[in-house]
């Protein structure tokens, strides 16, 4: 058992760090706070998480920009209301200059408003759609992508170059899988195709077959699962002898959960923000790194805090180090661009949303090991795609009845 | 002797603002005060009446829920306490009437479907309830004038409360009420025949019990200014029960110290324990394997045999 | 019609796997009169082991096998140990069952990472059949006879057993049992012993279909209470139809009420109960 040692001043720290020192603040480190979950069902991605993160941090030898960092590892259980509590704790008892995570949507939504007035930079993951759009929170920044960004550039591909004229959708039922599958949706049927039926497992769904059993009459099935049920999903569909094409999402096929799966996962296409394959000076890093220290290629939860590393450093550059400013540290962080990240180049909205590069992927089998390469790049992805932001913004979120199909 | 004791506590508790030090700690004392009243409401049914209710969060929730819609539709704080409180007892009424069909087993199970309904409908009737990304509320309410916005005045208002329900608590014990549950959960056919309306006297012990429950829910909702789904799950009913049992069925102190223990464990500890989830489960197993009567008994009796008396 | 036929055959294998998970749960029930909450940890850590067995060159059965016996020495180290000391304290074996499925699970976590594992299906059970012209998974029918193989064997166990005797006289009055000479307390051991390996060998045969992972035990223990609630506990026929029930329940009504499919099973538990709180084929409670 590992217990993790800290600092136990915290609440002297918490209230220096209120207070103006800027003499002092050069020599102190930059605190980052990392929310994520270590324990529980969702605790696969927020081990990742971690890991990526520490990889980073090794990489620039725990000093970003002349200074320090010090990082303190929060485990939210996955729950909003522990989210809340540790978020206070990073913030209130460890006055933490910034906060990476949380992973899921409905911890995010949780500490948005908290966040903001502490006046506390979130770099997350968590891919809910409102927060860079109808609800922005000014002090959120998201380096991976919204819930649909992925899905637009599947579902342009799926139209134009597959030529797919039916589609049916099945994704967890909650919001995430909504907007997956709703940006899916938009996209596809603009570009002439239908979605022939939805469907919504619950997120814990022992048996997939009471779904399967109603996919007939199309071209291609589209899954949007997270966490471990892509893997399930996909074991249960090709089980039942279904040979239809599958696409998917970042999570559907994402590159760490390769080696979970078996030949089941073969052919199917994805598209993600991240791809393991991608040949940049610092993807290699993080790929060699990760390889090294946890025996296993990263995936988006990893690479995405890897990047959300990049994206502090480069704001900490900008600002001299400093983060006594939280306004201009803010600022800095949304008018970062950078070129060789992970993910290849990379920039921000006025919402802080990141507008980068989205890669379709085939799943292939390379030896006795799953591989995805990618097989198109849509670059300077835009969370609105190509539609016009005001047009988009003035539609409805996202959800699992809007926008309805055409039909 | 005793009454030295409880003006001690009162003044510890009553000070814990002004000596914790980070307003987080604050906060965290917070939290133990409204789970405390959340166990004490539970041991009403689990402690005194004999009867395990796996099926609590579901009423907890009802009441933040509740209070949210209330408050998002543009209501005053009064309004959305009353509101909250009044749609709770209905559902504990509802509850109560359905669930006393069973007992034993029986009790719990209709207790777990209960609350997994409530559960499926706060995820799935997402236009009532926003489904898994949840409510969101804005501003905590200023009573007599005093703000709850920051963590002191929101911890005295919780203390304010969680005594409240603590004297409640010692009034329904020490009532011919808290002896006739008592009495259905020790001897209830023998209830039967002194002419004691078992039932009557169970379905008030549920409706006293969703009381406080809800009272704790709303607490949890203005503390958080939140809610979704995962406060309704079966897991967060278990946890409920888990801090009754691991206290102290049955005792006023046992439900509190419980709720101490896991909001610590799971809060503050987690934060210098990787595997606290490990701990905690064998923590558990610990006070069954020696004071399988929970802490604050297990205590007491060591106490008692101690040589040092 | 034929999406029907599908669903049936399916609600059927689904209705196997449940039975395995809680044949277990209901006997140690039924003679204990302990709610075993770690029922769904004893499952899920015998997917887990079966994974290790099985990356060390186990084959697919022989690993099913072992890790329920591996499952079956921790049960029965936890009876002695603790469960024993319980008897008659509900609420104290409440605690103490949640309290290690909590260790189990992050045991589970610490040793197999969060990351979800596959367990492949058995070469020779590979591939789909026709039934009735419809393809449909072999490892599934395989499943469902395996569980009525089981049902054969716990009912000719139960019913032409000197032990089975034995196990149905506790269930029926322990203390009187006691009185007649039968090792009450070393029945208990067997008998939590044998709910553990079954719980055990039905999480490795629920591996090529369901995978294990991280909150496993948390999906099936309330599957496991539902067909014991719906069948009413201690019955082997109980928990055989009661399988059979939540399979059927399952099925249709994911698939034909998608707007009810998270009531679906604790909607017809909670009829079943206001109705008749002993279950469909359980005895009035005492």
């Amino acid at each position: 058992m590992r217990i993790t040692r800290r600092s136990f001043l915290a609440g002297t720290a918490a209230v220096a760090a209120t207070l103006p020192f800027p003499a002092i603040a050069q020599n102190k480190p930059v605190k980052i706070g990392l929310l994520t979950v270590k324990t529980g069902p969702l605790a696969a991605g927020g081990i990742q998480m971690e890991q990526g993160t520490i990889r980073f941090m090794k990489d620039r030898n725990y000093t970003l920009a002349g200074r320090k960092v010090e990082l303190i590892v929060a485990d939210t259980g996955g729950n909003p209301a522990g989210t809340k509590t540790k978020t206070q704790e990073l913030v209130e008892r460890d006055g933490v200059d910034m906060i990476f995570g949380p992973l899921a949507a409905f911890e995010l939504l949780a500490i948005s408003d908290y966040t903001a007035q502490a006046k506390t930079p979130v770099l997350s993951l968590a891919a809910a759609e409102d927060m860079t759009q109808r609800r922005p929170n000014p002090y959120f920044i998201r380096a991976s992508a919204t819930s649909s960004q992925n899905m637009h550039p599947l579902a342009d591909y799926a139209a134009k170059e597959l030529k797919y004229k039916r589609v049916m959708t099945l994704a967890d039922d909650f919001a995430f899988g909504h907007e997956q599958m709703a940006g899916f949706g938009r996209v596809f049927e603009d570009g002439g195709g239908r979605i022939a039926k939805k469907l919504w497992p619950p997120l814990v769904t022992p048996d997939y077959t009471p779904y399967i059993a109603q996919i007939t009459g199309v071209d291609a099935v589209v899954q949007g699962f997270a966490s471990s049920n892509p893997l399930k999903f996909m074991k249960q569909y090709r089980d039942a002898g279904l040979k239809l094409p599958v696409l998917g999402g970042g999570t559907a096929a994402d590159d760490a959960l390769l080696k979970s799966y078996g030949d089941e996962a073969v052919g199917m296409i994805s598209c993600s923000f991240y791809t393991a394959d991608l040949d940049t000076p610092s993807n290699k890093r993080l790929v060699d790194g990760m390889v090294k220290d946890y025996g296993n290629i990263p995936g988006l939860y990893a690479a995405g805090l890897y990047i959300n590393g990049i994206v502090a450093e480069g704001a900490l550059e900008k600002t001299g180090g400093k983060t006594d400013d939280r306004e201009a540290f803010n600022k800095a962080l949304r008018s970062v661009s950078l070129t060789d990240t992970p993910r290849g180049p990379l920039s921000f909205d006025h919402l802080g949303n990141v507008v980068g590069s989205f890669y379709i992927r085939r799943t292939e089998r390379k030896g006795d090991k799953l591989v995805n390469t990618t097989i198109k790049t849509y670059p300077k992805v835009s969370q609105f795609w190509t539609y016009d932001e005001k047009w988009f913004l003035s539609q409805a979120v996202y959800s699992r009845d809007f926008p309805p199909l055409k039909s | 002797m005793k009454r030295f004791a409880l003006a001690a506590a009162l003044v510890v508790l009553a000070t814990v603002p002004l000596w914790v030090g980070s307003t987080y700690y604050v906060n965290i004392a917070s939290q133990i005060l409204f789970y405390a009243v959340f166990a004490l409401a539970v041991n009403v049914l689990a402690g005194y009446a004999g009867l395990v209710s796996l099926g609590h969060a579901g009423l907890f929730g009802i009441a933040a829920y509740a209070a949210a819609k209330i408050m998002t539709s543009g209501h005053g704080h009064l309004a959305v306490a009353a509101g909250a409180l009044a749609v709770t007892l209905a559902a504990a009424a509802v509850f109560a009437v359905l669930a006393l069909r069973g007992t034993g087993l029986g009790f719990v199970m209709i207790t777990v479907a209960l609350g997994q309904i409530v559960w499926g409908v706060a995820y799935r009737w997402i236009s009532l309830t926003n489904g898994d990304n949840g409510i969101t509320i804005s501003g905590r309410p200023s009573p007599f004038g005093l703000s709850l916005a920051s963590p002191r005045g929101f911890y005295w208002a919780t203390l304010a409360v969680f005594l409240l329900a603590v004297a409640s608590m010692a009034v329904f014990v020490a009532s011919p009420f808290g002896a006739s549950v008592r009495g259905t959960r020790d001897q209830p056919r023998r209830m039967n025949a002194l002419g004691y309306h078992v039932w009557m006297i169970r379905f008030l012990a549920f409706v006293l019990s969703g009381f406080w429950t809800g009272v704790a829910g709303l607490l949890y909702l203005y503390y958080n200014q939140f809610v979704s789904p995962q406060a309704v799950t079966l897991t967060a009913s278990a946890e409920a029960l888990l801090m009754v049992i691991s206290g102290g069925t049955a005792t006023l102190l046992g439900p509190i110290t419980g709720a101490a223990l896991v909001v610590v464990m799971k809060n503050v500890a987690s934060a210098y324990i990787e595997r606290w989830n490990f701990v905690l489960g064998a923590i558990f197993v610990a006070i069954v394997v020696f004071m399988p009567e929970g802490l604050v008994p297990g205590v007491a009796r060591l106490v008692r045999r101690s040589p040092l008396r | 019609m034929s999406v029907s036929l599908l669903l049936a055959i399916n609600s059927i294998t689904l209705g196997g796997l449940l039975f395995l998970l809680s044949a277990g749960f209901s006997l140690i029930f039924g003679l204990m009169k302990i709610p075993n909450l770690t029922h769904g940890s004893f499952f899920m850590l015998g997917a887990y082991l079966s994974t290790t067995l099985i990356a060390r060159g186990f084959d697919f059965w022989t690993a099913a096998l072992v890790a329920g016996v591996l499952v079956a020495v921790f049960g029965t180290i936890v009876e002695r140990l603790i469960l024993r000391r319980l008897a008659g304290a509900e609420l104290a074996q409440v605690l103490v069952t949640l309290g290690l499925s909590f260790m189990i699970a992050d045991v589970c976590l610490m040793v197999w990472t969060g990351d979800p594992i596959r367990i492949d299906t058995p070469a020779a059970l590979r591939g789909t059949t026709s039934v009735m012209g419809l393809g449909f998974p072999i490892y599934r029918l395989a499943v469902s006879l395996i569980a009525v193989v089981f049902a054969a064997g716990l009912w000719g166990l139960l019913d032409r057993t000197r032990l089975g005797a034995m196990i149905r006289a506790g269930v029926d009055d322990a203390p009187m049992a006691r009185v007649v000479g039968i090792r009450v307390s070393r029945l208990f051991t067997v008998v939590f012993g044998l709910g553990a390996w079954l719980a055990g060998f039905a999480g490795v045969i629920g591996g090529p279909i369901l995978s294990v992972y991280p909150g496993l035990d948390q999906e099936m223990l309330p599957l496991a209470l539902v067909v014991v609630i719906l069948g009413g506990s201690g019955s082997l026929l109980g928990s055989f139809v009661g399988s059979f029930v939540v399979g059927f329940l399952y099925n249709f009504g994911q698939a034909m009420f998608p707007e009810l499919a998270y009531v679906v099973l604790f909607l017809p538990m909670l009829l079943v109960l206001v109705v008749r709180p002993q279950g469909l084929f359980g005895r009035q409670a005492v």
